[in-house]
Protein backbone atom coordinates (compact mmCIF):
# COMPACT_ATOMS: atom_id res chain seq x y z
CA UNK A 1 0.00 0.00 0.00
CA UNK A 2 2.73 2.40 1.05
CA UNK A 3 4.67 1.28 -1.97
CA UNK A 4 1.72 2.11 -4.21
CA UNK A 5 1.41 5.54 -2.64
CA UNK A 6 5.03 6.39 -3.25
CA UNK A 7 4.64 5.16 -6.81
CA UNK A 8 1.59 7.36 -7.38
CA UNK A 9 3.34 10.47 -6.19
CA UNK A 10 6.42 9.69 -8.23
CA UNK A 11 7.64 12.41 -10.58
CA UNK A 12 7.68 10.08 -13.58
CA UNK A 13 3.99 9.31 -13.17
CA UNK A 14 3.08 12.98 -13.10
CA UNK A 15 5.16 13.69 -16.15
CA UNK A 16 2.63 11.54 -17.95
CA UNK A 17 -0.46 12.63 -16.03
CA UNK A 18 -0.09 16.42 -16.14
CA UNK A 19 0.06 16.83 -19.94
CA UNK A 20 -2.81 14.36 -20.25
CA UNK A 21 -4.82 16.33 -17.70
CA UNK A 22 -4.23 19.55 -19.61
CA UNK A 23 -5.35 17.84 -22.78
CA UNK A 24 -8.49 16.59 -21.07
CA UNK A 25 -9.20 20.06 -19.71
CA UNK A 26 -8.69 21.57 -23.17
CA UNK A 27 -11.09 19.09 -24.75
CA UNK A 28 -13.64 19.44 -21.98
CA UNK A 29 -13.61 23.23 -21.93
CA UNK A 30 -13.87 23.61 -25.70
CA UNK A 31 -16.61 21.05 -26.05
CA UNK A 32 -18.43 22.47 -23.00
CA UNK A 33 -18.57 25.90 -24.60
CA UNK A 34 -19.85 24.52 -27.90
CA UNK A 35 -22.31 22.15 -26.26
CA UNK A 36 -23.54 24.89 -23.95
CA UNK A 37 -24.59 27.19 -26.76
CA UNK A 38 -25.99 24.47 -29.01
CA UNK A 39 -27.84 22.78 -26.16
CA UNK A 40 -29.23 26.08 -24.92
CA UNK A 41 -30.58 26.95 -28.36
CA UNK A 42 -32.01 23.48 -28.97
CA UNK A 43 -33.46 23.23 -25.46
CA UNK A 44 -35.24 26.56 -25.82
CA UNK A 45 -36.39 25.58 -29.32
CA UNK A 46 -37.87 22.37 -27.93
CA UNK A 47 -39.64 24.28 -25.18
CA UNK A 48 -41.21 26.98 -27.32
CA UNK A 49 -42.26 24.71 -30.21
CA UNK A 50 -44.17 22.49 -27.83
CA UNK A 51 -47.94 22.13 -28.35
CA UNK A 52 -48.72 24.72 -25.65
CA UNK A 53 -45.46 26.62 -26.13
CA UNK A 54 -44.80 30.22 -27.11
CA UNK A 55 -44.45 29.36 -30.77
CA UNK A 56 -46.09 25.97 -31.31
CA UNK A 57 -44.68 23.95 -34.17
CA UNK A 58 -45.58 20.35 -33.48
CA UNK A 59 -43.91 18.83 -36.55
CA UNK A 60 -40.53 20.40 -35.76
CA UNK A 61 -40.92 19.45 -32.12
CA UNK A 62 -41.67 15.80 -32.94
CA UNK A 63 -38.86 15.37 -35.46
CA UNK A 64 -36.34 17.16 -33.30
CA UNK A 65 -37.43 15.28 -30.20
CA UNK A 66 -37.06 11.99 -32.04
CA UNK A 67 -33.56 12.94 -33.21
CA UNK A 68 -32.53 13.83 -29.67
CA UNK A 69 -33.95 10.55 -28.35
CA UNK A 70 -32.14 8.62 -31.05
CA UNK A 71 -28.74 9.96 -30.00
CA UNK A 72 -29.59 9.64 -26.31
CA UNK A 73 -30.48 5.97 -26.74
CA UNK A 74 -27.08 5.04 -28.18
CA UNK A 75 -24.12 4.37 -25.88
CA UNK A 76 -21.70 7.28 -26.12
CA UNK A 77 -18.89 4.95 -27.19
CA UNK A 78 -20.79 3.93 -30.32
CA UNK A 79 -21.58 7.54 -31.22
CA UNK A 80 -17.92 8.44 -30.87
CA UNK A 81 -16.91 5.57 -33.14
CA UNK A 82 -19.51 6.76 -35.67
CA UNK A 83 -18.58 10.42 -35.45
CA UNK A 84 -14.77 10.26 -35.42
CA UNK A 85 -14.55 9.51 -39.17
CA UNK A 86 -17.09 12.26 -39.88
CA UNK A 87 -14.88 14.69 -37.93
CA UNK A 88 -12.48 14.51 -40.82
CA UNK A 89 -14.89 16.57 -42.93
CA UNK A 90 -15.44 19.10 -40.19
CA UNK A 91 -12.01 19.66 -38.61
CA UNK A 92 -9.77 17.81 -41.08
CA UNK A 93 -8.61 15.00 -38.81
CA UNK A 94 -10.30 11.85 -37.55
CA UNK A 95 -8.09 11.35 -34.47
CA UNK A 96 -6.70 13.43 -31.62
CA UNK A 97 -8.29 16.14 -29.45
CA UNK A 98 -9.87 18.16 -32.29
CA UNK A 99 -11.76 15.22 -33.73
CA UNK A 100 -12.68 14.22 -30.23
CA UNK A 101 -14.31 17.61 -29.57
CA UNK A 102 -16.67 17.11 -32.52
CA UNK A 103 -17.65 13.71 -31.18
CA UNK A 104 -18.13 15.06 -27.67
CA UNK A 105 -20.41 17.82 -28.90
CA UNK A 106 -22.53 15.29 -30.79
CA UNK A 107 -22.80 13.06 -27.73
CA UNK A 108 -23.56 15.76 -25.19
CA UNK A 109 -25.68 18.34 -27.04
CA UNK A 110 -28.84 16.18 -26.87
CA UNK A 111 -28.28 15.59 -23.16
CA UNK A 112 -27.87 19.28 -22.43
CA UNK A 113 -30.84 20.18 -24.66
CA UNK A 114 -33.06 18.00 -22.49
CA UNK A 115 -31.56 19.42 -19.31
CA UNK A 116 -32.22 22.98 -20.51
CA UNK A 117 -35.75 22.06 -21.53
CA UNK A 118 -36.40 20.48 -18.15
CA UNK A 119 -35.02 23.54 -16.36
CA UNK A 120 -37.24 26.04 -18.12
CA UNK A 121 -40.32 23.84 -17.91
CA UNK A 122 -40.17 24.57 -14.18
CA UNK A 123 -40.90 28.28 -14.77
CA UNK A 124 -44.56 28.64 -13.81
CA UNK A 125 -47.07 29.19 -16.57
CA UNK A 126 -48.47 32.14 -14.66
CA UNK A 127 -45.21 34.09 -15.00
CA UNK A 128 -45.11 33.47 -18.75
CA UNK A 129 -48.74 34.50 -19.02
CA UNK A 130 -48.06 37.66 -17.03
CA UNK A 131 -45.18 38.57 -19.35
CA UNK A 132 -47.37 37.91 -22.39
CA UNK A 133 -50.15 40.06 -20.94
CA UNK A 134 -47.67 42.92 -20.56
CA UNK A 135 -46.98 42.78 -24.29
CA UNK A 136 -43.63 41.00 -24.13
CA UNK A 137 -42.45 39.42 -27.37
CA UNK A 138 -41.24 35.83 -27.41
CA UNK A 139 -37.61 36.98 -27.45
CA UNK A 140 -38.31 39.15 -24.43
CA UNK A 141 -39.96 36.26 -22.64
CA UNK A 142 -37.00 33.98 -23.32
CA UNK A 143 -34.30 36.47 -22.34
CA UNK A 144 -36.04 38.31 -19.51
CA UNK A 145 -38.24 35.63 -17.98
CA UNK A 146 -37.41 32.03 -18.87
CA UNK A 147 -33.62 32.19 -18.57
CA UNK A 148 -33.31 34.41 -15.47
CA UNK A 149 -36.09 32.57 -13.64
CA UNK A 150 -34.54 29.16 -14.29
CA UNK A 151 -30.94 30.29 -13.78
CA UNK A 152 -30.24 28.28 -10.59
CA UNK A 153 -31.50 25.08 -12.23
CA UNK A 154 -29.58 25.91 -15.42
CA UNK A 155 -26.35 26.28 -13.48
CA UNK A 156 -26.85 22.96 -11.71
CA UNK A 157 -27.54 21.28 -15.02
CA UNK A 158 -24.53 22.97 -16.56
CA UNK A 159 -22.40 21.25 -13.93
CA UNK A 160 -24.01 17.93 -14.85
CA UNK A 161 -23.06 18.68 -18.45
CA UNK A 162 -19.41 19.41 -17.66
CA UNK A 163 -19.09 16.29 -15.54
CA UNK A 164 -20.66 14.19 -18.28
CA UNK A 165 -18.21 15.76 -20.72
CA UNK A 166 -15.21 14.91 -18.54
CA UNK A 167 -16.24 11.27 -18.38
CA UNK A 168 -17.10 11.17 -22.07
CA UNK A 169 -13.71 12.71 -22.81
CA UNK A 170 -12.16 9.78 -20.99
CA UNK A 171 -14.08 7.35 -23.18
CA UNK A 172 -13.11 9.24 -26.32
CA UNK A 173 -9.54 9.27 -25.01
CA UNK A 174 -9.47 5.51 -24.89
CA UNK A 175 -10.44 5.56 -28.59
CA UNK A 176 -7.37 7.55 -29.55
CA UNK A 177 -8.37 11.11 -28.70
CA UNK A 178 -5.66 11.62 -26.10
CA UNK A 179 -6.05 12.91 -22.57
CA UNK A 180 -6.55 11.04 -19.33
CA UNK A 181 -8.66 8.29 -20.88
CA UNK A 182 -5.90 7.36 -23.25
CA UNK A 183 -3.33 7.29 -20.45
CA UNK A 184 -5.60 5.09 -18.35
CA UNK A 185 -6.01 2.57 -21.16
CA UNK A 186 -2.48 2.69 -22.56
CA UNK A 187 -0.61 2.49 -19.28
CA UNK A 188 -3.11 1.37 -16.69
CA UNK A 189 -4.83 -1.32 -18.72
CA UNK A 190 -2.37 -2.47 -21.38
CA UNK A 191 0.80 -2.25 -19.27
CA UNK A 192 -0.69 -3.10 -15.87
CA UNK A 193 0.50 0.20 -14.34
CA UNK A 194 -1.91 0.38 -11.41
CA UNK A 195 -0.12 3.47 -10.08
CA UNK A 196 -0.93 5.43 -13.22
CA UNK A 197 -4.48 4.15 -13.31
CA UNK A 198 -5.05 5.29 -9.75
CA UNK A 199 -3.46 8.68 -10.44
CA UNK A 200 -5.85 9.17 -13.36
CA UNK A 201 -8.80 8.31 -11.12
CA UNK A 202 -7.55 10.76 -8.47
CA UNK A 203 -7.26 13.59 -10.98
CA UNK A 204 -10.73 12.87 -12.40
CA UNK A 205 -12.26 12.74 -8.92
CA UNK A 206 -10.69 16.06 -7.96
CA UNK A 207 -11.82 17.71 -11.20
CA UNK A 208 -15.41 16.53 -10.85
CA UNK A 209 -15.64 17.28 -7.15
CA UNK A 210 -14.33 20.84 -7.58
CA UNK A 211 -16.78 21.52 -10.39
CA UNK A 212 -19.70 20.15 -8.42
CA UNK A 213 -18.83 22.21 -5.37
CA UNK A 214 -18.43 25.36 -7.44
CA UNK A 215 -21.74 24.81 -9.28
CA UNK A 216 -23.69 24.11 -6.11
CA UNK A 217 -22.13 27.15 -4.46
CA UNK A 218 -23.10 29.54 -7.26
CA UNK A 219 -26.60 28.10 -7.64
CA UNK A 220 -27.23 28.35 -3.89
CA UNK A 221 -25.96 31.91 -3.81
CA UNK A 222 -28.45 32.98 -6.45
CA UNK A 223 -31.29 31.23 -4.65
CA UNK A 224 -30.28 32.89 -1.39
CA UNK A 225 -30.10 36.29 -3.03
CA UNK A 226 -33.64 35.78 -4.30
CA UNK A 227 -34.67 34.49 -0.87
CA UNK A 228 -35.92 31.25 -2.36
CA UNK A 229 -34.05 29.15 0.20
CA UNK B 1 -76.58 57.23 -25.47
CA UNK B 2 -72.86 57.54 -26.04
CA UNK B 3 -70.89 54.63 -27.41
CA UNK B 4 -69.49 52.60 -24.50
CA UNK B 5 -65.71 52.41 -24.01
CA UNK B 6 -65.58 48.64 -24.04
CA UNK B 7 -68.10 46.75 -26.10
CA UNK B 8 -68.19 42.98 -26.01
CA UNK B 9 -70.61 41.73 -28.60
CA UNK B 10 -71.98 38.20 -28.91
CA UNK B 11 -68.72 36.49 -28.11
CA UNK B 12 -68.47 32.77 -27.65
CA UNK B 13 -65.50 30.59 -26.92
CA UNK B 14 -65.35 26.93 -27.79
CA UNK B 15 -62.66 24.62 -26.59
CA UNK B 16 -61.84 21.14 -27.83
CA UNK B 17 -60.58 18.54 -25.46
CA UNK B 18 -60.51 14.76 -25.93
CA UNK B 19 -62.55 15.13 -29.11
CA UNK B 20 -65.33 16.74 -27.12
CA UNK B 21 -66.29 20.32 -27.67
CA UNK B 22 -67.01 22.57 -24.74
CA UNK B 23 -68.60 25.96 -25.05
CA UNK B 24 -67.15 27.95 -22.19
CA UNK B 25 -68.65 31.28 -23.15
CA UNK B 26 -72.00 31.47 -24.89
CA UNK B 27 -73.08 34.56 -26.75
CA UNK B 28 -71.90 37.12 -24.22
CA UNK B 29 -72.50 40.83 -24.64
CA UNK B 30 -71.32 43.51 -22.23
CA UNK B 31 -70.84 47.25 -22.35
CA UNK B 32 -68.46 48.92 -19.95
CA UNK B 33 -68.12 52.67 -19.53
CA UNK B 34 -64.83 54.49 -19.23
CA UNK B 35 -63.75 54.98 -15.64
CA UNK B 36 -66.13 52.33 -14.33
CA UNK B 37 -65.29 49.57 -11.89
CA UNK B 38 -67.08 46.63 -13.39
CA UNK B 39 -67.44 43.36 -11.51
CA UNK B 40 -68.02 39.93 -12.99
CA UNK B 41 -69.08 37.32 -10.50
CA UNK B 42 -69.74 33.61 -10.83
CA UNK B 43 -68.98 30.18 -9.39
CA UNK B 44 -65.80 28.35 -10.28
CA UNK B 45 -65.93 27.13 -13.85
CA UNK B 46 -68.50 29.69 -14.94
CA UNK B 47 -66.05 31.10 -17.49
CA UNK B 48 -64.98 34.28 -15.70
CA UNK B 49 -61.26 33.79 -16.26
CA UNK B 50 -61.77 32.90 -19.90
CA UNK B 51 -63.86 36.02 -20.39
CA UNK B 52 -61.25 38.32 -18.87
CA UNK B 53 -58.51 36.60 -20.90
CA UNK B 54 -60.44 37.29 -24.09
CA UNK B 55 -60.17 41.00 -23.34
CA UNK B 56 -56.37 41.03 -23.51
CA UNK B 57 -56.46 38.23 -26.04
CA UNK B 58 -54.59 35.68 -24.00
CA UNK B 59 -57.52 33.68 -25.37
CA UNK B 60 -59.02 34.29 -28.78
CA UNK B 61 -62.77 34.25 -29.13
CA UNK B 62 -64.38 31.68 -31.42
CA UNK B 63 -66.95 34.21 -32.63
CA UNK B 64 -68.13 37.71 -31.83
CA UNK B 65 -66.23 40.97 -31.44
CA UNK B 66 -64.54 42.91 -28.67
CA UNK B 67 -64.05 46.61 -29.23
CA UNK B 68 -62.05 48.83 -26.92
CA UNK B 69 -62.12 52.52 -27.72
CA UNK B 70 -61.87 52.42 -31.49
CA UNK B 71 -59.86 49.24 -31.70
CA UNK B 72 -61.35 45.91 -32.56
CA UNK B 73 -58.91 43.63 -30.85
CA UNK B 74 -59.43 40.45 -32.84
CA UNK B 75 -58.26 42.21 -35.98
CA UNK B 76 -54.88 43.20 -34.54
CA UNK B 77 -51.71 41.59 -35.85
CA UNK B 78 -49.33 39.97 -33.40
CA UNK B 79 -47.10 43.04 -33.25
CA UNK B 80 -50.02 45.43 -32.80
CA UNK B 81 -51.33 43.05 -30.18
CA UNK B 82 -48.17 43.38 -28.09
CA UNK B 83 -48.39 47.17 -28.25
CA UNK B 84 -52.04 47.05 -27.32
CA UNK B 85 -51.40 44.72 -24.39
CA UNK B 86 -49.06 47.30 -22.90
CA UNK B 87 -52.13 49.46 -22.45
CA UNK B 88 -54.05 46.81 -20.53
CA UNK B 89 -52.75 45.93 -17.11
CA UNK B 90 -53.63 42.67 -15.42
CA UNK B 91 -53.21 41.42 -11.89
CA UNK B 92 -53.49 37.80 -10.84
CA UNK B 93 -54.64 35.74 -7.90
CA UNK B 94 -51.16 34.28 -7.43
CA UNK B 95 -49.40 37.55 -8.29
CA UNK B 96 -47.06 35.94 -10.87
CA UNK B 97 -44.14 38.15 -9.90
CA UNK B 98 -40.69 37.33 -11.25
CA UNK B 99 -38.54 35.83 -8.48
CA UNK B 100 -35.39 36.74 -10.37
CA UNK B 101 -36.14 40.45 -10.10
CA UNK B 102 -36.46 42.84 -7.20
CA UNK B 103 -39.63 44.82 -6.62
CA UNK B 104 -38.06 47.57 -8.70
CA UNK B 105 -37.13 45.13 -11.46
CA UNK B 106 -40.61 43.67 -11.55
CA UNK B 107 -42.21 47.06 -12.03
CA UNK B 108 -39.55 48.01 -14.56
CA UNK B 109 -40.26 44.89 -16.65
CA UNK B 110 -43.24 46.24 -18.65
CA UNK B 111 -41.32 49.48 -19.24
CA UNK B 112 -38.30 47.57 -20.55
CA UNK B 113 -40.65 45.65 -22.82
CA UNK B 114 -42.03 48.97 -24.07
CA UNK B 115 -38.41 50.02 -24.82
CA UNK B 116 -38.44 53.03 -22.51
CA UNK B 117 -35.20 54.82 -21.66
CA UNK B 118 -33.44 53.96 -18.44
CA UNK B 119 -33.91 57.40 -16.94
CA UNK B 120 -37.59 57.35 -17.71
CA UNK B 121 -37.93 53.85 -16.22
CA UNK B 122 -36.29 54.94 -12.97
CA UNK B 123 -38.58 57.93 -12.65
CA UNK B 124 -41.74 56.03 -13.50
CA UNK B 125 -41.02 53.07 -11.21
CA UNK B 126 -40.28 55.29 -8.23
CA UNK B 127 -43.45 57.24 -8.89
CA UNK B 128 -45.67 54.16 -9.08
CA UNK B 129 -44.14 52.43 -6.07
CA UNK B 130 -44.95 55.61 -4.18
CA UNK B 131 -48.53 55.48 -5.44
CA UNK B 132 -49.13 51.88 -4.30
CA UNK B 133 -47.35 52.48 -1.00
CA UNK B 134 -44.32 50.18 -1.17
CA UNK B 135 -41.58 52.62 -2.11
CA UNK B 136 -39.47 51.46 0.85
CA UNK B 137 -39.42 47.89 -0.45
CA UNK B 138 -38.00 48.54 -3.90
CA UNK B 139 -34.83 46.48 -3.41
CA UNK B 140 -36.61 43.52 -1.85
CA UNK B 141 -37.19 40.28 -3.69
CA UNK B 142 -40.80 39.03 -4.01
CA UNK B 143 -40.20 36.15 -1.63
CA UNK B 144 -39.45 38.64 1.16
CA UNK B 145 -42.89 40.24 0.89
CA UNK B 146 -46.27 39.41 2.40
CA UNK B 147 -49.23 38.54 0.18
CA UNK B 148 -50.67 42.03 0.33
CA UNK B 149 -47.34 43.61 -0.52
CA UNK B 150 -46.89 41.17 -3.42
CA UNK B 151 -50.25 42.18 -4.83
CA UNK B 152 -49.25 45.84 -4.52
CA UNK B 153 -46.18 45.07 -6.60
CA UNK B 154 -48.49 43.29 -9.04
CA UNK B 155 -50.67 46.38 -9.26
CA UNK B 156 -47.64 48.65 -9.66
CA UNK B 157 -46.35 46.42 -12.45
CA UNK B 158 -49.75 46.48 -14.16
CA UNK B 159 -49.87 50.28 -13.96
CA UNK B 160 -46.32 50.93 -15.17
CA UNK B 161 -47.27 51.69 -18.77
CA UNK B 162 -50.20 53.92 -17.72
CA UNK B 163 -52.84 51.56 -19.09
CA UNK B 164 -56.42 52.49 -19.93
CA UNK B 165 -57.83 49.33 -18.44
CA UNK B 166 -56.89 47.21 -15.46
CA UNK B 167 -58.04 43.60 -15.39
CA UNK B 168 -58.18 41.94 -12.02
CA UNK B 169 -58.27 38.14 -12.08
CA UNK B 170 -59.34 37.13 -8.57
CA UNK B 171 -56.71 39.51 -7.26
CA UNK B 172 -57.83 39.35 -3.64
CA UNK B 173 -58.83 35.67 -3.45
CA UNK B 174 -55.53 34.57 -1.97
CA UNK B 175 -55.45 37.31 0.65
CA UNK B 176 -56.95 37.52 4.13
CA UNK B 177 -60.02 39.78 4.57
CA UNK B 178 -58.15 42.75 6.03
CA UNK B 179 -55.45 42.71 3.35
CA UNK B 180 -58.15 42.23 0.71
CA UNK B 181 -59.83 45.38 1.85
CA UNK B 182 -56.64 47.40 1.71
CA UNK B 183 -55.94 46.13 -1.82
CA UNK B 184 -59.51 46.92 -2.89
CA UNK B 185 -59.15 50.39 -1.35
CA UNK B 186 -56.03 50.84 -3.44
CA UNK B 187 -57.91 49.80 -6.58
CA UNK B 188 -60.68 52.29 -5.81
CA UNK B 189 -58.07 54.94 -5.15
CA UNK B 190 -56.24 54.46 -8.44
CA UNK B 191 -59.55 54.26 -10.27
CA UNK B 192 -60.26 57.79 -9.07
CA UNK B 193 -56.74 59.18 -9.40
CA UNK B 194 -55.89 57.76 -12.82
CA UNK B 195 -59.45 57.56 -14.22
CA UNK B 196 -58.71 53.93 -14.92
CA UNK B 197 -61.37 51.48 -16.08
CA UNK B 198 -61.22 48.38 -13.90
CA UNK B 199 -62.74 45.02 -14.73
CA UNK B 200 -62.71 42.78 -11.75
CA UNK B 201 -63.62 39.12 -11.63
CA UNK B 202 -64.26 37.41 -8.37
CA UNK B 203 -66.29 34.70 -6.70
CA UNK B 204 -66.98 36.96 -3.76
CA UNK B 205 -70.00 39.23 -3.78
CA UNK B 206 -68.48 41.19 -0.91
CA UNK B 207 -65.68 42.29 -3.19
CA UNK B 208 -68.22 43.45 -5.78
CA UNK B 209 -70.38 45.19 -3.20
CA UNK B 210 -67.39 46.99 -1.76
CA UNK B 211 -65.75 48.05 -5.00
CA UNK B 212 -67.93 48.00 -8.10
CA UNK B 213 -70.55 50.26 -9.63
CA UNK B 214 -71.84 47.84 -12.23
CA UNK B 215 -71.75 44.09 -12.39
CA UNK B 216 -72.63 41.01 -14.38
CA UNK B 217 -73.40 37.53 -13.11
CA UNK B 218 -71.92 34.70 -15.11
CA UNK B 219 -73.62 31.33 -14.97
CA UNK B 220 -72.27 28.37 -16.97
CA UNK B 221 -70.88 30.64 -19.66
CA UNK B 222 -73.99 32.77 -19.98
CA UNK B 223 -74.68 36.20 -18.53
CA UNK B 224 -77.49 35.53 -16.11
CA UNK B 225 -78.00 39.19 -15.25
CA UNK B 226 -76.24 42.51 -15.45
CA UNK B 227 -76.83 45.99 -14.17
CA UNK B 228 -76.08 48.32 -11.29
CA UNK B 229 -74.69 46.57 -8.22
CA UNK B 230 -77.34 48.16 -6.02
CA UNK B 231 -80.22 46.96 -8.19
CA UNK B 232 -78.98 43.38 -8.35
CA UNK B 233 -78.39 43.21 -4.62
CA UNK B 234 -81.88 44.53 -3.92
CA UNK B 235 -83.59 42.33 -6.42
CA UNK B 236 -81.53 39.36 -7.65
CA UNK B 237 -83.17 37.34 -10.41
CA UNK B 238 -80.58 34.70 -11.36
CA UNK B 239 -80.01 31.62 -9.22
CA UNK B 240 -76.29 32.37 -8.84
CA UNK B 241 -76.98 35.85 -7.55
CA UNK B 242 -79.71 34.57 -5.22
CA UNK B 243 -77.45 31.86 -3.77
CA UNK B 244 -74.60 34.31 -3.43
CA UNK B 245 -76.62 37.01 -1.76
CA UNK B 246 -78.31 34.55 0.61
CA UNK B 247 -74.95 33.19 1.79
CA UNK B 248 -73.58 36.67 1.79
CA UNK B 249 -75.79 37.70 4.68
CA UNK B 250 -73.72 35.49 6.98
CA UNK B 251 -70.37 36.39 5.52
CA UNK B 252 -70.67 40.14 5.32
CA UNK B 253 -70.02 40.50 9.06
CA UNK B 254 -66.33 39.92 8.45
CA UNK B 255 -66.28 42.64 5.87
CA UNK B 256 -67.83 45.36 8.01
CA UNK B 257 -65.00 47.78 8.28
CA UNK B 258 -64.02 49.00 11.69
CA UNK B 259 -65.09 45.89 13.56
CA UNK B 260 -63.34 43.24 11.52
CA UNK B 261 -63.86 39.80 13.06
Amino acid sequence: MIELCTQIFNKNVWNIIIPATLQTIYMTVTSTILTFFLGLIFGIAMFITNKDGLHPCVIFNRIFGAAINAILSLPSMIIIILVLPISKFIVGVSYGPKACIVALVVVCTPIFSRLVENSIVEVSKGKIEAAKAMGASNINIILKVLLPESLPALIRNFVVLTITLISTTAIAGSLGAGGLGEVAVRFGYNRFRTDILISVILVLLVLVECLQLLGTFISKRILKKRHLI
Amino acid sequence: MAVPFIEIKNISKKYKSHKQEFEILKNISLEIEKGDIFGIVGFSGAGKSTLIRCINRLETVTSGTIRIGKVEINKLSKKEMNLYRQKIGIIFQHFNLFDSRTVFGNVAFPLEVAKKKKKEINKKVTEILELVGIANKQNFYPEQLSGGQKQRVGIARALANTPDILLSDEATSALDPVTSLSVLDLLKDINKKLKLTIILITHSLDVIKYTCNNMAVLENGVIAEKGKVKDIFENPTSTTAKVFIKNNANLSVTYNRGNVI
